[in-house]
């Protein structure tokens, strides 16, 4: 009879120390995929000057979309706080985006092979980050479904394991990008 | 069988996957353990329990995981060399994408992103090899690389990945191990039978129904004998088209967009060339059979059942189904207008 209670005691124990060691394990891993968010956006910082210099002669008529885009660069770059952060390069993505469309109609670009070696450096960057933020968010929930469940919640509570939160798309990415047509009169 | 998204996918398959090796784990147990009993390695003691040590089970054991391990340490440089592969460098813009996509994939898959080869073949294939994530390998064929767009790359090397991550290598290999050492016991048992084994057995310990046993053991492990090689490789084979299953469902969990691996396969679907340079022993770690071409339709129950891949038609009807989910279909559409 000692020896069964002594038994489900050593069970419980260690279940306990299984699970708040999967809570640390999840925990590391969301801060380490959030990190790797953020080298792709470094990343893309870099790349940017670049591609504007380079499609800056084709696209006279384009000035709007690619001011979005310095102007929404350096925003994410002296942002504050992470929440500016994540607002600039919410808008340097969608920025980004319709440039990359409206460089479609330019067919002078594709026999330019700068631009088309930095549209493909772009175009990888851009899916990286997409791909990164999946990660991010699929580890979230399993990280928040872990801290939910029973008995792990009990583990949770006990030694301070919190939510993290989901990375959610912004509004500004999910405009479709606008093709300007008119032949630049109002552009200065 | 359509399967709500990926995740139910995944779940199944690896439930499948898991029982069919507990078969073959008892397939192996009960003829090594039959032909123990039946050569008095093991013995039947008088309260009904097993006693001994099975030495020729064991014996198979060892021979195998050195055999395993063998090619567990060396085994990604003797398949890249037995396809005539090359490393893959940014020297064409298409390569630097090829390169990019499977970067982009190694992200996804949250793996550090494999080494990346070449064959110089024009069918559309590409394999995977490597005992884990750390030490892999992709390989793509130029003919892939010239048919594929980004989107269909990005599906194919997707379940290359997939293949590393969920340690398919190991898998298949471990069930080489079983396979291979099912093979020596029925040849033990082979042996035994033809140097007169049933005059020689000695007696059980106990003697009442020693008799009546000893001749069920003898006539199980005959049968085990004979059929159990045969079983075991439709298993070993089950096995393998599981695991292919198991990457297309991984590959749409990393890309999220079923489109993409389902354009690729219905890509090398219309093309009817075999690969030059495959072989029976590197056909199961390739995306599509290289043997004998894209004609991997249903050929009929028999030849399904001895394929190291699904029919190309069942991959896609089941791709399919993950598109058709409302769901699915929605991010996807969103997903393939932003890429």
């Amino acid at each position: 009879m000692g020896l069964a209670i002594v038994v489900i005691i050593a069970v419980i124990v260690i279940a306990a120390i299984a699970g708040y060691n999967s809570l640390v394990s999840l925990r590391n891993q969301v801060q380490n995929a959030w990190s790797q968010i953020d080298v792709q956006l470094k990343r893309r910082h870099d790349l940017i000057p670049n591609l504007i210099e380079a499609v800056k002669g084709y696209m006279q008529f384009e000035r709007d979309t690619l001011t979005q885009v310095v102007e929404a660069r350096a925003r994410a770059i002296s942002a504050p706080d992470q929440a500016s952060r994540i607002q600039a390069e919410n808008q340097l993505t969608g920025g980004l985006g319709r440039l990359l469309a409206v460089m479609e109609n330019y067919p002078q670009l594709k026999s330019d092979q700068n631009v088309l070696r930095l549209q493909e450096e772009l175009t990888t960057t851009e899916n990286q980050i997409s791909f990164a933020r999946q990660a991010y968010n699929d580890l979230v929930m399993r990280f928040n479904t872990r801290i939910e469940v029973f008995p792990t919640n009990l583990i949770a509570t006990q030694f301070g394991f919190h939510e993290a939160e989901l990375l959610k798309t912004a509004p500004e990415e999910q405009a479709a990008p606008k093709v300007d047509l008119s032949l630049g009169a109002k552009h200065a | 069988m359509a399967a709500t998204d990926f995740r139910a996918l995944e779940r199944t398959n690896r439930r499948e996957t898991a029982l069919l090796v507990a078969v073959f784990l008892m397939l192996f147990t009960a003829l090594g353990f039959g032909l123990d009993l039946l050569i008095g390695d093991l013995y039947l003691t008088d309260t009904g329990g097993i006693g001994g040590v099975p030495l020729l089970t064991v014996a198979a054991l060892i021979i195998g995981i050195i055999q395993a391990l063998a090619s567990y340490y060396g085994g990604s440089r003797l398949v890249l060399a037995s396809v005539h592969a090359r490393a893959l460098t940014p020297d064409t813009p298409q390569h630097q994408m090829v390169l990019n996509v499977i970067q982009e994939m190694a992200v996804a898959a949250r793996m550090p992103p494999p080494r990346a080869y070449l064959m110089d073949d024009p069918a559309p294939n590409a394999f995977a090899t490597g005992r884990d994530p750390e030490h892999s390998v992709i390989c793509v064929t130029q003919g892939l690389v010239n048919t594929m767009d980004r989107e269909e790359l990005q599906g194919v090397i997707g379940h290359e990945m997939a293949h590393i991550r969920d340690y398919d290598i190991r898998t298949m290999m471990m069930i080489a191990v079983l396979v291979g050492g099912i093979a020596m016991l029925a040849d033990f048992v082979y042996r035994w039978m033809w140097f007169g084994g049933p005059s020689q057995r000695r007696r059980s310990s106990s003697d009442n129904g020693g008799g009546n046993a000893g001749a069920l053991i003898l006539v199980v492990v005959m049968l085990l004998a004979v059929l159990a090689p045969i079983f075991s490789q439709l298993l070993a084979m089950a096995v393998s088209r599981q695991r292919e299953y198991l990457a297309d469902a991984a590959s749409v969990e990393f890309t999220r967009n079923p489109r993409a691996l389902l354009r690729a396969l219905q890509t090398i679907a219309n093309v009817e060339s075999p690969l030059r340079n495959a072989s029976r022993g590197t056909a199961h770690l390739f995306i599509v059979n290289p043997l004998e071409g894209a004609r991997d339709d249903d050929e009929g129950f028999l030849d399904n059942l001895l394929s190291t891949h699904p029919p190309l038609s069942r991959r896609i009807a089941r791709l399919q189904a993950l598109l058709d989910q409302p769901a699915t279909a929605a991010a996807s559409s969103m997903q393939a207008s932003g890429h």
